[in-house]
């Protein structure tokens, strides 16, 4: 039925086969638009965010998914820039993935900002001292760079192809990638720090408050650290699933090699980093508040065993798998360590959201503890439903893997 | 957000944060200009067309 849109040389499912594959992921979909329905038209009342949880499961996701779409920006940066040529096997996978995080989480905070017909107030009337407002403006600008991106991959559908203009269009925009790529990368290196930054210039709250670097708190480099070692881990688990679901070799191994041996210098680099931060706010920031350590994870669920999870668990651990190229090169150690390295850095980002505000700060205040609603996790979860739709959409009808028919020949 | 709008001040603060975005969008902008007009080129018969795969 469908296959003139099919690319030249590859097989796949019939089309039932996979309007079946697509029904949980068109559910999650219908879920998330209920719940934005309901948002939209109530109210942020929908939601257990409260004047404490101002940021809450929505902005976990959001962080995570931002940090996760990094793939994209850095595999881009060492395929145009840096010139490593094996990545080209893997960089449209990249960008689609990059795509579905960013177009996701600026979807979520159309909803999250509870009254989106004014969303464009941050851009007008810009503060220009706020870390957010530089947030806001990066992920935007770089998610109209992603689009630029990926629409050179949908312009080589086998029937787009046909149209001379639209082809001749698609590889022109392809020749100059380079400049998109190298301005991805500034637009990305940016809004990740700031991301971090935000929570970094937090003097109040003493938990996330560190000290910096002129006026970036070690946060910002810590953000944009992390993103970098979790997103191209992100990039092969992503890859691999479609490996797993279509029971093919879609890119060489060469690729996954190089991006997982990057992905676990750069996570070790981190994690040294964080350890040395987590040791310098300990004894820094945290006397200097009349605190101790342990004053921060004695209240709640959220004891101190959140930190040897992230530093310890999620992020020595894989850094050492990656970095090990016998661990590596086994596929269930690569798989193990790209899935704990990314588990770490959503533990990171949820700690600074929602940690951060549920540890009390005045002497009045008290531990409140935050459930999200089934309209919160619906437009969460919608984020992932849209990702697999979108994903397998372009996997069918798009070229994404230029070796997959060489890969899979006999 | 430009300079001719009330809220637009001549300071340093403004004209890095904006200069840094209007950088980047000009960047974006002109990428897409440069395929289209040579695209449009390319049918005309100006340009030879090329192939990247």
């Amino acid at each position: 039925m469908d296959s003139a849109l099919i690319p030249k040389g590859v097989t796949r499912c019939s089309p039932g086969r996979f309007f079946l594959w697509t029904l949980p992921w068109l559910g999650l979909l219908a879920w998330g638009l209920v719940s934005a329905f309901l948002c939209l038209y109530k109210g942020l009342n929908q939601t257990n965010m409260t004047n404490y949880f101002a940021f809450a499961l929505w902005i976990v996701f959001d962080l995570g998914v931002i940090a996760l779409g990094a793939g994209a920006f850095f595999t881009g940066f060492l395929t145009y820039i840096i010139g490593k040529k094996e990545l080209k096997d893997i960089i449209n996978s990249a960008v689609i993935i990059g795509f579905i995080c960013y177009s996701g989480a600026v979807a979520m905070l159309g909803i999250d900002i509870g009254q989106p017909l004014r969303g464009w107030f941050i851009f007008w009337h810009a503060n220009v001292h706020s870390m957010l407002t530089e947030v806001s403006f990066c992920i935007t600008t770089y998610l109209g760079v992603l689009l630029i991106e990926y629409i050179p991959i949908i312009l080589e559908n086998r029937k787009i192809e046909e149209i001379r203009e639209l082809r001749l269009f698609g590889n022109n925009l392809h020749e100059i990638m380079a400049v998109f790529a190298a301005t991805g990368t500034f637009l990305s290196f940016f809004h990740q720090g700031s991301l971090g930054g935000m929570y970094g210039v937090m003097y109040a709250r003493p938990f996330a408050a560190r000290g910096g670097f002129y006026i970036w708190p070690w946060t910002f480099f810590l953000f944009i650290l992390s993103a970098i070692a979790a997103g191209p881990s992100f990039t092969i688990l992503c890859t691999k699933l479609a490996e797993k679901i279509t029971r093919k070799r879609l890119v060489p191994d060469k690729a996954f090699q190089t991006l997982a041996k990057i992905s676990g210098s750069l996570l070790a680099v981190y994690i040294v980093l964080k350890i040395i931060d987590t040791i310098a706010w300990a004894y820094g920031i945290v006397p200097k508040a009349g605190l101790t350590f342990m004053d921060f994870y004695k209240e709640g669920p959220y004891g101190v065993w959140l930190v040897v999870a992230e530093i310890g668990i999620f992020g020595i651990l894989p850094a050492i798998i990656l970095l090990i190229p016998k661990a590596r090169q086994t596929e269930g150690w690569l798989i193990a360590g790209c899935l704990m390295n990314c588990t770490g850095i959503v533990l990171n980002r949820f700690v600074f959201v929602v940690v951060t505000l549920a540890i009390p700060v005045m002497p009045f205040d008290k531990f409140v503890s935050y459930l999200p609603t089934w309209q919160e996790w619906g437009i969460s979860l919608a984020v992932i439903g849209y990702g697999f739709l979108l994903y397998s959409l372009s996997y069918r009808y798009l070229p994404v893997f230029p070796k997959e028919k060489e890969l899979n020949a006999a | 957000m430009l300079p001719f709008i009330f809220e637009w001040q001549w300071n340093v603060d403004h004209i890095i944060f904006f200069g840094f975005l209007y950088l980047a969008l000009g960047i974006v902008g002109l990428g897409i200009t440069v395929a289209a007009v040579k695209t449009v080129f390319q049918l005309m018969g100006f340009m030879r067309e090329r192939h990247f795969h």
